[in-house]
């Protein structure tokens, strides 16, 4: 299989997705003629043309707004957020108007807009830049929310995302951009709401989904050399729909779980998960869920301590030492 | 137009056209007396609906809030009544003249507002969320000036499907200031959208009024955005009519947007739950009542047309008084929606299960 990178893997999706259904258009700022912010778009314009892939100003509320206008009109448009941080002032569209239609309608509308861009820290931009809002944004029904890890994943995915009828928000990563993953050529799918075991193992349980796979893969493998640990890492790759199902059976087989996710603590998509996991695998477990986090505090700009507020492999090692302690 | 803190303060940029003017107008002068008949209903009807509804709002069978279109009706019929097939319509939160005026039948609006499975969203939206998109309906909004963006979008929508067709995103006079319907005229103006933004003025954004909200005129925010605009009287529904045909053409044919600020009044307050004696004068409203009732104004123009008799008149307004109660009885006489379904029509997925893609939980308890 070929290797390419998270960047390309989502641009091809887009692509492929574009030459599939008319009604697929891209926009957002700077994805046509700057070819993307972080390059994402690069070559879009040139092949589907400007009414495909539409620059748009930098204006959230009003041109997410009416991305979700058209999608209601069966338009679907992926709406590209330079950042997902930026999500905050077009709240209202986003969560009002795309999570809240269908119901408030009694099922007449439906809003298949895809919203998609880069939600993460470790790029010291500081705290209004290094939002991650998949826990704000998946506490709304109606909404569905993916963050891929993988290239092979956020394509699939994607491509998924855009064929849904519902409204679907895509959380990728900045840092994962440029990470290359295997992908085949032919096409595929991968559905949402299915996790993906992404390490076998029978001592702990990582459940965790993003960067945060990659932090747990590198920390897993000096667990099993230098304690010979065997770690299970379970990347939920969507958190609305969630596939618990996964996360409870990786449980029942190691019997301690530890929760990697960069997400502040309050709150977060943890939280959730802590509570279904000890509810629904109480005797499964051997001890108490542990849990860590992005350090509560706003995104500290300071470069080399950015990284020990983030989950980081050291982190995620300490952490895991202590769940099967 | 400019701030109004009196019923008599109105000014005009220009001198207004007399109103026979208006009803020379190609759009008015075309309408057969069957038309005219139906425009004049049309306004019976959303009148008796809402003070039927608001009599079972007192009497408790109403939750929430309840926005009230009476005094202005004109305007939703007179805009409404110019839409072809590739029209599209979208609205704030008070919204029942609307529903009414693109033709939905009244039982299920009555019945959402009593909460029932029968209602027009399944007792699921409300007063303020009425939607008929085999209508080109598109709701009924809560937020101030949240549904501007997505009227752009239809708008989008419309052009980008090849089709000739515009979109009416109606706000009311406290929307002016949201940044959201800034950034849906800049959108709209910069990308040639067929949409006309029509602002109904009723002089007050709840008890604040436009001269305590608003800076400067509010049509002619417009013209920053390099965008047409136009003012017109919306207690005639002729002048209404030929105002909105001039800028619903503009879209249709040339793909360019517009702002229509029609000067209009609401006799009722905010919502229902509005005390309504802190920002205005009875007189006021008791003048308007009088002088620029968009029915009586109609209705005496038909008179002198000599299209509608005294006793068609009582006719209709006898009908519509009938109807509005059939719609109380058939509101009360259905069923509330369960529990279960409390958990429908929140994913087209989960309402489809046969056609589901996806996996894993999507509900949480």
């Amino acid at each position: 299989m070929p290797l390419i990178t998270y960047r390309e893997a989502v641009r091809h999706a887009l692509a492929e997705e574009l030459e599939r259904d008319k009604n697929v258009v891209v926009m957002g700022e700077e994805v046509a003629q700057f070819n993307g912010a972080y390059k994402v778009t690069e070559g879009l314009l040139a092949k589907f043309g400007p009414d495909r892939i539409v620059d748009t100003p930098i204006s959230e509320a009003g041109f997410i707004g009416m991305g979700i206008g058209a999608s209601m009109l069966g338009v679907r448009p992926v709406m590209e957020l330079m950042f997902w941080s930026f999500y905050s002032v077009a709240f209202d569209q986003i969560l009002n108007n795309a999570a809240n239609v269908r119901y408030m309608s009694g099922g007449q509308i439906n809003c298949p807009i895809v919203i998609r861009g880069p939600a993460n820290g470790g790029t010291n931009v500081g705290a209004t830049h290094s939002h991650t809002p998949e826990n704000v944004l998946a506490n709304h029904p109606g909404v569905k929310v993916v963050v891929p890890a993988t290239a092979y994943d956020a394509k699939g995915l994607l491509k998924s995302a855009i064929r849904d009828n519902d409204p679907v928000f895509f959380l990728e990563n900045t840092m994962l951009y440029g990470e290359k993953g295997e992908v085949p050529t032919e096409e595929y799918v991968i559905p949402l709401g299915k996790a993906d075991v992404k390490r076998e193992g029978s001592d702990l349980t990582i459940v965790t989904y993003g960067r945060c796979v990659h932090h747990s893969l590198a920390a897993a493998a000096i667990l099993e050399k230098e304690h010979d640990i065997s770690v299970e890492i379970v990347d939920l790759r969507t958190i609305r729909p969630l596939d618990i199902d996964t996360v409870l059976a990786s449980v029942a087989k190691t019997h301690r779980v530890l929760i990697v996710e960069e997400q502040k603590p309050f709150a977060s998509v943890g939280s959730q998960l802590a509570y279904m996991i000890q509810r629904e695998a109480f005797d499964e477990l051997d001890g108490p869920i542990h849990r860590l986090a992005t350090v509560d505090a706003p995104a500290i700009y300071s470069p080399p301590v950015e990284i020990e507020q983030l989950p980081n492999p050291q982190r995620v090692l300490k952490a895991a030492l202590e769940a099967v302690g | 137009m400019s701030k109004k803190t009196t019923a008599t303060a109105d000014k005009k940029a220009a001198p207004a056209p007399s109103v026979s003017d208006f009803a020379q107008a190609p759009i008015n002068a075309g309408l057969s007396r069957e038309a005219k008949i139906e425009l004049h209903r049309k306004m019976v009807r959303i009148r008796r609906f809402e003070e039927r509804s608001l009599r079972s709002y007192q009497a408790k069978k109403i939750g929430g809030f309840l926005h009230l279109y009476i005094g202005q009706e004109a305007v939703a019929v007179g805009c409404c009544s110019l839409m072809g097939p590739n029209d599209h319509v979208i609205t704030a939160y008070r919204d029942h003249g609307h529903a009414i005026a693109v033709g939905m039948d009244t039982k299920p609006l009555m019945a959402e507002l009593y909460g029932k499975a029968t209602g027009c969203s399944k007792g699921k939206g409300g007063s303020m969320h009425y939607f008929d998109p085999t209508r080109n309906f598109w709701g009924g909004h809560g937020i101030v000036g949240g549904q501007i963006p997505l009227g752009t979008g239809l708008a989008y929508g419309i052009k980008y499907k090849g089709l000739k067709g515009a979109a009416m995103a109606f706000m009311g006079d406290g929307a002016v200031n949201q940044g959201a319907v800034h950034e849906a005229y800049n959108l709209a103006s910069l990308w040639n959208l067929p949409v006309v933004f029509v602002i109904e003025n009723n002089g007050y954004s709840m008890g604040t009024s436009q001269a305590r909200s608003s800076a400067g005129e509010l049509a002619q925010r417009a013209a920053g955005y390099d965008m047409e605009w136009g003012q017109c009287n919306g207690h005639d529904v002729y002048e209404v009519r030929a105002t909105m045909d001039k800028f619903l053409t503009l879209a249709r044919e040339k793909n360019r947007p517009s702002t229509v600020e029609i000067d209009t009044y609401r006799y009722r307050g905010h919502s229902v739950a509005d005390p309504d004696n802190t920002y205005r004068s009875k007189q006021e409203i008791e003048e308007y009542r009088k002088t620029k009732d968009p029915i009586q104004v109609f209705q005496q123009k038909l008179l002198t047309e000599g299209v509608l008799t005294e006793a068609l008149i009582e006719q209709i307004d006898a009908e519509a008084r009938a109807e509005a109660d059939n719609t109380a009885d058939f509101a009360e006489a259905s069923p509330f929606p369960t529990p279960d379904d409390i958990q429908k029509d929140v994913y087209w997925e989960s309402d489809n299960p046969a056609e589901r893609k996806s996996q894993g939980r999507l509900f949480f308890d």
